[in-house]
């Protein structure tokens, strides 16, 4: 059974959103993507100051398995990136809330509202 | 319905991520696939690979079956015992299907076959006996009342494992050649294996699988799923059906010339097309300079012209991704190339088709 903190946002492609307070969302995937995916061995990080659409790939985490797209779950322009995640992939596996993969400032912070609460994702995950 | 091995519980119980694998329900890992790759090349791991398809060819006619049917010279084996690697190949020369024949007697060989090509490989030998009228009867192992399982136990450790698990059998396969089996009682072990490492491969009665597969968790051996096996074969430098070569693929395009007799006057099916035909591709392995993983599929780009990966991941013993790939005559080991990932072209060494065997890297 894989870990949905109650405080986060999600999106049905896995990955997980917290507001922040000075109005960016970090995001990263969710404890239930990394486990499907197994050792994580790279991640590719979009640039700082890229302007995404909502659903648009945003990132890309490979495991030994395979290569998965990271979506950005809401429209945004990106201002940090976590290198640490970069140079350390299995820091992933290891806490996949804590080793968050970039922020952004949303494009419309109501957008975050229409994302799924720990209940709903839990099920989109159960599903999967 | 995906089909189960005999051991599709104990995997269960362990807590392995199953995964459709060309449909049978199997474990690809038991948690990390790293930790597991890294058993096997320093200390020890066991495989699940009863979904492969043990073959019996019995008959007065198996040496002449096997000469004309397969691409390698079973007139090679002269030992009781002794396997030999080959490709099937169709008159097109392409590859049916990549094989170990083991050696018995004259009048009895074991074949073992791919999971996904079992059927398909089958029919295409009993036609062929048919069609040249020989006395061999060809009996499959894998389902039935007489069952094999096979679970490989791989690494450094892996013959002392087996020692101490199966105490009866040590005397038969102690000092066993790398390639080679012997058979006690109901068990067949053979000293092959698909990692690059030292161990034994264990074909076993179905029914006893789960008590042999128990007993060796027990003296310390990890349990792996088939994520680690295949990368541990890439690193070795072995190639997958279905990927590295298949139906439409020459052995001399896929870096298993080696395995090909062409020299005498033998006659086998497909040595007048690949006769014909020639090596028309350079089958080598590349080595990624950057971050980032090669995958199959991946475009190579060279000065001879462009090639492409046939199987690639994240070498757990290099720290670097690492490929197999068919590339154009002319690149040499050494070159620098490009792969295209995902629209960006990053640099890769072409190396031989080897990265890591005997726990070390050798590329």
């Amino acid at each position: 059974m894989s870990n949905v903190p109650a405080n986060l946002k999600y999106a049905t492609s896995h990955e997980w959103m917290l507001l922040n307070a000075d109005g960016t969302v970090t995001v990263g995937i969710t404890d239930h993507a990394q486990e499907a995916l197994g050792d994580l061995v790279f991640v590719e990080l979009p640039e700082v100051g890229a302007h995404f659409a909502a659903e648009k790939e945003i990132a890309v985490v490979e495991s030994v398995k395979a290569a998965a797209d990271v979506y950005a779950p809401i429209a945004g322009t990106v201002t940090e990136v976590n290198q640490a995640a970069a140079d350390a992939p299995e820091s992933v596996n290891a806490n996949a809330y804590a080793a968050w993969l970039f922020k952004m400032t949303p494009d419309n912070a109501a957008d975050l509202d229409k994302m799924l609460d720990a209940a709903a994702y839990q099920a989109v995950a159960d599903a999967a | 319905m995906l089909k189960k091995t005999v051991l599709n519980a104990a995997h269960r119980a362990l807590g392995a991520r199953m995964v459709d694998f060309g449909g049978w329900d199997m474990p690809v890992n038991y948690g990390s696939q790293i930790e597991e790759h890294h058993a096997v090349r320093k200390d020890c791991g066991m495989f699940d690979v009863s979904h492969m398809c043990p073959v019996d060819v019995v008959g007065a006619d198996c040496r002449a079956f096997l000469s004309r049917l397969v691409a390698n010279d079973v007139a090679k084996l002269t030992v009781s015992g002794k396997a030999l690697y080959s490709a099937m190949l169709n008159e097109a020369g392409g590859v049916i299907d990549d094989l170990i024949i083991y050696f018995l007697s004259d009048t009895r060989f074991r074949i073992v076959i791919n999971a996904g090509t079992a059927e398909k490989d089958l029919a295409w030998m009993q036609a062929k006996a048919a069609e040249w009228n020989l006395d061999v009867t060809i009996t499959q192992r894998r389902s039935g009342d007489s069952a094999l399982a096979i679970i490989a136990v791989q690494g450094p450790n892996a013959r002392a494992k087996v020692w101490q698990v199966l105490p009866q059998a040590k005397a038969a396969i102690a000092n066993l050649k790398p390639f080679f089996a012997a058979e006690v009682d109901q068990y067949f072990i053979a000293s092959t294996g698909y990692t690059g490492e030292d161990g034994y491969e264990i074909m076993l009665p179905a029914s006893e699988a789960e008590a042999l597969w128990n007993a060796l968790h027990q003296a310390g051996v990890a349990p792996c799923g088939l994520g680690a096996r295949d990368t541990l074969r890439l690193e070795a430098g072995m190639n997958l059906y279905g990927q590295d070569m298949d139906e439409t693929v020459s052995p001399l395009d896929a870096g298993l010339a080696w395995t090909v007799a062409m020299k005498d006057g033998r006659d086998f099916v497909g040595k007048s097309a690949l006769t014909a035909a020639g090596q028309r591709k350079a089958f080598l392995g590349l080595v990624l300079l950057t971050k980032g993983v090669l995958r199959g599929h991946q475009k190579v780009i060279t000065k001879h012209g462009d090639g492409e990966i046939t199987s690639g991941s994240f070498s757990p013993t290099l720290q670097q991704s690492i490929a197999l790939a068919r590339l154009p005559l002319g690149v040499q080991v050494g070159d620098e190339v490009e792969v295209d990932i995902r629209g960006k072209l990053l640099k890769a060494r072409v190396t031989k088709p080897v990265f890591a065997r005997n726990g070390k890297a050798v590329s």
